[in-house]
């Protein structure tokens, strides 16, 4: 299998839809011309041309809610929002018309929409550029939320997202454009709301997303060293929550962290403990913890930055932690 | 007025003091991309050459008490505020020393005594703030106004529409100035915009709207300090486009070659420093020497600054969990 970036995996995810279907295309900020900020859209203006590959002004909810719009009568927009701290510019249309109008008239009409917005923080810029947003998308029914930490799963989960006929809100981590990774050649989706073991452990279940899958890998090989055996369960998205493979992997182990870049408080690790504790508590040898972001607004000295995100060594510490019960 | 030759003589210390300002910003930004490139600074660094004349036009023809208030691509403007160079270096560094105690970095500058009121990394964010601000003012009687500068692309946010309503509404002393440096990143502003003119874009709001050279200190100057009068005497908003250009990219990663060669190398000839050089001189308001003066004396001040920053102390880790509440 080649190895690629997950940067060219989400492009020829884009790619490849676009090419199997005319009713595909993507919008946003410095999408054609300038191919994409974190260059993800490369080459497509060129193949596609302008009237599908279409560079907006910087009017997020505008162009969010047009792509809303687009997709209510039978396009399949993917709108990119340069990164999720813009997205937030876009929550109102993003709550209060993407994520509703389904339900809100009946089921009489679908919203076959994707939004793609990078996010993330680690590269010092600041309080207004460094939000992870899942927990608040998850937060919202009639959203799908999908977060991906490895190229292969970055293409095969876009390219269900676009064909989804829900609207989906897909995450991709500023962090780990550069990240290689073997993916598949030829056709291939990977279904949305299924969770995957990315290392099988039976101490201890680490349940994370996106970048910190990596940090949860390098903390269960360090942790193998001290004898504790760790699963790491990358759930790859938040709504479809896989709610079975959590219950599996809690029910073998015993013990559960999450591990995520979301604040703390009102993270969805707390929502994934609570799904725990309803469904598998009879399994637990161990409260459920968890890491995540110091509830801080980010600051942008290097050193204070990278002590607020979750890290191996703080990682490491709560599995050492949750192994003492 | 008293004396005419004092006037001249006080004029041509303003002047000068002008071209002081535009240096030392010159020679700031300039200095950056090194020190990025030795990892001294990280994050986003958008620089602000090319661009000083509508900054140092705006600072001078306003109070010292009147508010700024500005987008990310701010060093320019806080520097111009009066702001010395040194706290907005070790800002860059992450500094405790810095502005905004290193937690900001380049794009969030900030300094309450000398009214600057930030630097905000997102498009169009800060403008109603600035509205807030103007209607502090107001309701306090005070005989200040609020500068709120931003890019051409802010003009095409819901937000800019919404403020510049709650302007004229409320016709608070608010003098918006749009950055019309013609790129938004990589999109050029007939691309992103259906009003090419974005000076038309107040007429909606029946505010004046005005055009000026953003390459000319001095129209920039007269310009402000007409819509500040308008403001101070209660007459409300002003909308201003300084067309300008910025000498480099959008931020530090980017090579701008989105723009013709050609069109750099004109607007490098309307650089708004030597011009206004060549003027001073041409007038008889300085000699080429008292110039060059200056600007050996501005390199030494940045210099200063870059030492500053480097010998200034790193936040404790401590401060990680400071200033999120007054009280905790
Ligand atoms: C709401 C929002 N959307 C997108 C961005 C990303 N972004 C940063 S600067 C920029 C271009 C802004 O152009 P303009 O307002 O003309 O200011 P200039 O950079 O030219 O000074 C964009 C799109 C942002 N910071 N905020």
């Amino acid at each position: 299998m080649p190895l690629i970036t997950c940067r060219d995996a989400i492009n020829q995810a884009l790619r490849e839809e676009m090419e199997r279907d005319p009713n595909v295309l993507i919008m946003g900020e410095d999408v054609a011309l300038y191919e994409g900020s974190f260059k993800v859209t490369k080459g497509l203006l060129a193949k596609f041309g302008e009237k599908r590959v279409i560079d907006t002004p910087i009017s997020e909810a505008g162009f969010t809610g047009m792509g809303c719009g687009a997709a209510m009568v039978g396009l399949r927009p993917i709108v990119e929002l340069m990164t999720v701290n813009f997205g937030i510019l876009a929550l109102d249309q993003i709550m209060n018309n993407v994520a509703v109008i389904r339900y809100m008239f009946g089921g009489k009409v679908k919203v076959p929409l994707t939004i793609r917005s990078p996010g993330g923080a680690g590269n010092q810029l600041g309080a207004q550029h460094s939000h992870s947003i899942e927990a608040m998308l998850m937060h919202c029914p009639g959203l799908r939320v999908v977060v991906p930490s490895v190229p292969a799963d970055a293409k095969g989960l876009l390219k269900s997202a676009i064909r989804s006929d829900d609207p989906v809100f897909f995450v991709e981590h500023e962090g780990l454009y550069g990240v290689k990774g073997e993916v598949p050649e030829g056709e291939y989706t990977i279904p949305l709301g299924v969770a995957d073991v990315k290392r099988a452990g039976k101490d201890v279940t680490l349940i994370c997303l996106s970048k910190m899958v990596y940090v949860c890998l390098d903390a269960a090989e360090k942790l193998a060293e001290e004898g504790i055996d760790a699963e790491v369960l990358d759930l790859r998205g938040l709504n479809p929550l896989d709610v079975p493979a959590i219950v599996d992997s809690v029910t073998k182990t015993g013990r559960a962290l999450t591990v995520e870049e979301c604040w703390l408080t009102g993270g969805w690790g707390g929502e994934i403990a609570a799904v725990i504790m309803e469904h598998a508590f009879d399994a637990l040898a161990a409260p459920v913890l968890r890491v995540a972001s110091a509830d801080v607004p980010m600051p942008y000295n290097k050193a204070l930055e990278q002590a607020a995100i979750p890290d191996v060594g703080r990682v490491m510490a709560r599995v050492r932690e949750v192994m003492k019960y | 007025m008293k004396d005419k030759k004092e006037a001249t003589q006080l004029q041509t210390q303003e002047l000068l003091a002008m071209y002081r300002d535009m240096v030392r910003i010159r020679e700031f930004e300039e200095a950056c991309p090194s020190l990025y490139s030795q990892g001294k600074m990280g994050g986003f660094l958008h620089l602000y050459s090319g661009q000083e004349a509508v900054g140092v036009g705006v600072a001078h023809a306003i109070h010292k008490d009147d508010y700024m208030i500005a987008a990310y691509r701010e060093h320019g403007l806080i520097l111009a505020k009066g702001t010395p160079p040194g706290p907005v270096m070790a800002e860059l560094f992450g500094k405790a020393t810095g502005v905004s105690r290193g937690k900001g970095g380049s794009m969030h500058m900030f300094d309450p005594e000398l009214r600057f009121m930030g630097g905000y990394g997102i498009v169009g964010g800060h403008l109603p703030l600035a509205v807030g601000m103007g209607y502090a003012i107001q309701y306090q009687q005070k005989d200040e106004v609020v500068v709120c500068l931003f890019g051409d692309g802010a003009t095409n946010q819901g937000v800019f529409h919404e403020a510049m309503n709650l302007a004229a509404l409320y016709q608070v002393p608010v003098v918006f100035v749009c950055e019309n440096n013609m790129y938004g990143i990589g999109t050029a502003v007939g691309r992103a915009s259906a009003v090419e003119q974005l000076y038309k874009k107040s007429c909606a709001y029946e505010t004046p709207g005005v055009k000026v050279d953003g390459m000319d200190v001095l129209k920039v100057y007269e310009e402000v300090r007409q819509a500040v009068h308008r403001a101070r005497a209660g007459e409300g908003p002003t909308y201003i486009e300084a067309l300008t250009y910025r000498f480099r990219g959008h931020s530090i990663s980017d090579p701008g070659t989105y723009r013709s060669e050609q069109e750099k190398k004109l607007w490098k000839e309307r650089d708004p420093i030597p011009n206004f050089g060549r003027w001073l001189v041409a007038e008889g308001k300085a000699s080429e020497d008292e110039l060059k003066k200056i600007d050996a004396e501005e390199k030494q001040l940045i210099e200063e600054a870059i030492r500053f920053a480097e010998e200034s102390p790193d936040p404790g880790p401590e401060e990680l969990w400071t200033d999120v509440y007054v009280q905790s």
